[in-house]
């Protein structure tokens, strides 16, 4: 009867954080942040406080979707769907000597650092602050577009292609060496056979990808549906707007199916 | 006389695979050439520009760094946008993931709404989100931490989503066997399950939702796109350049704090 006393009865889930003084401690710093954001960000309580009945005017100026003008849809989803096969390509062409080059087990450390280096500044910038740089240079419409897009595949397509070639069977590679071939007869024979069908799931990962954010980049300008949606919202056409989107929704899942499918296929 | 092994000549494909190899290049081949033949290009402005790039970059050097403190500010602000957000997001994404996982989901009408809240919210890109958000909202941070919610709710449901499917059935048949209630199944059976995806999903989303924010400025919503905006539309070029490096560095800074993060939560 003397153990009863020593055990407690009752078994309580123990805590996710052991140490109280953490816990506690993070609990109050998360609160003491929530609050002084509230506080800082600057919110225009006047003009928030309208919301309610501007959403209810935009509402009912989008309800129904108008399809009326069909046309300057349909254009903007082919010119869409150019830039994307279009940037997919010279992606693609260009991620593959970047791969090569970033990848530690075929490159040379110099052009190695190169290669990162050429793969980091790609990703570091979301493609819309990249299309707007392009739209300021080389002017508004589809090139934009195709500069902004190419940069956004070299960088997500050359870093994961960069990635396989790190794993390929090195025996291989020394098969070929071992027969004295030469550097770029090893990389088409023994290296690339290896990373193609990666490639391949790739390449149709990243022309939904690029159909996606060809959407979006239109948005400031860089051509495709995003620029019709964007003139449909400047000039009130809430209806016409809302049919965009409709079919930007449909149009992506459609292509995500058909790119999972294949993917499936090829894997 | 059947032939013999040796005189059989070695090919890597066979017909069926040749043609079928054909047949995707022809419909590449001509993919391309729609797309160069039919896309609304002035060709002059593509020749002319790798000058007018390298123009625009010359313009930018060196970076004017006089105006450093309000982009620090617009910075702060950034990355409170996506934190915010973030952090909200979670808590609603936690329902919907519910519903929207067959295997705890009530019945099939909340399956099928849980679903239909993923994919609207999946499809719409973030920027579309903040388009309509600076709408109702007007200008300003409101907007974009709104527009981003909307966004991060059908990633994190759908990731969540997932791992609550993927989880182990028998301690909840183990908990439901002791009779225990609805929430404490959860709370006993599914929550320690997924809460390493939890913290691996919402790490990611923040990291995705840094970079998202910096753009939010362009159409409206707040954050450092603001005065980008601001400085491109004023040709302000050696600001801009003082702005990018700004938003790389906030890039790299969200990068490592969510590496280090991860090696620390998981």
């Amino acid at each position: 009867m003397s153990g009863q006393s020593s055990l407690p009865r009752g078994w309580r889930k123990p805590h996710f954080i052991a140490n109280p003084l953490l816990r506690w401690g993070l609990i109050a710093a998360t609160i003491i942040y929530l609050v002084w954001v509230a506080y800082t960000l600057p919110f225009n309580w006047e003009r928030i406080g309208q919301g309610m009945t501007r959403a209810a005017r935009i509402f009912s100026g989008a309800i129904p979707p108008s399809f009326a003008r069909h046309e300057l849809m349909i254009d903007g989803f082919l010119e869409s769907m150019q830039i994307a096969i279009l940037s997919t390509l010279l992606g693609l062409v260009l991620s593959i000597p970047i791969a090569f080059m970033a990848a530690r087990n075929i490159a040379a450390k110099p052009i190695y650092l190169l290669g990162r280096s050429l793969i980091i500044l790609a990703r570091s910038f979301h493609p819309v602050i990249v299309a707007i740089i392009f739209v300021k240079a080389v002017g508004f419409g589809p090139v934009a577009g195709i500069l902004t897009l190419t940069i956004y595949s070299i960088g997500f397509v050359a870093k994961m292609l960069a990635e396989r070639i790190e794993e390929i069977d090195w025996g291989q590679v020394e098969a070929l060496r071992s027969t004295g071939t030469r550097f770029f007869t090893v990389l088409q024979f023994a290296v690339l056979p290896q990373i193609m069908p990666r490639q391949i799931g790739l390449s149709m990962y990243q022309l939904d990808s690029n159909l996606r954010a060809s959407a979006v980049v239109g948005i400031v300008g860089a051509g495709g549906i995003g620029s019709t949606l964007m003139n449909a919202f400047g000039r009130y056409d809430y209806d016409f707007a809302l049919a965009i989107t409709i079919v930007i929704i449909a149009v992506i899942l459609v292509s995500e199916a058909i790119s999972g499918r294949i993917r499936r296929a090829i894997w | 006389m059947t032939q013999s092994i040796a005189d059989r000549a070695w090919a890597r494909y066979t017909g069926r695979e040749r043609w079928a190899r054909l047949g995707i290049f022809a419909v590449m081949a001509l993919a391309v050439s729609w797309s160069l033949a039919s896309i609304n290009i002035i060709w002059p402005w593509v020749w002319d520009a790798p000058a007018q790039i390298s123009d625009l970059a010359g313009r930018m050097m060196p970076p004017d760094f006089s105006s450093i403190n309000a982009i620090m500010w617009a910075l702060i602000e950034t990355l409170n946008i996506a934190t915010i957000a973030t952090f909200i997001s979670i808590f609603v994404s936690l329902p919907v993931a519910y519903i929207s996982a067959q295997n705890t989901t009530p019945n099939r009408a909340t399956l099928w709404l849980g679903r239909f809240i993923l994919v609207s919210s999946r499809s719409v890109n973030t920027l579309i989100w903040a388009l309509l958000f600076v709408a109702i909202f007007g200008p300003g941070v409101l907007a974009g931490i709104i527009a981003i919610m909307f966004r991060s709710l059908g990633f994190l449901g759908k990731l969540l989503g997932e791992a609550i499917e993927e989880i182990d059935r028998r301690p909840v048949e183990a908990l439901e066997a002791t009779g225990a209630s609805r929430a404490k199944v959860i709370l006993y059976a599914i929550v320690p399950q997924v809460v390493p995806t939890f913290f691996a999903v919402s790490i990611l989303r923040w990291d995705i939702n840094l970079r998202e924010s910096t753009v939010l400025g362009l159409v409206g919503a707040g954050g450092i796109g603001v005065i980008l905006q601001g400085s491109i539309d004023t040709l302000d070029w050696r600001t801009v350049a003082t702005i990018l490096l700004a938003i790389i560095g906030l890039v790299v800074v969200g990068e490592a704090i969510a590496a280090w993060l991860r090696k620390k939560v998981i």
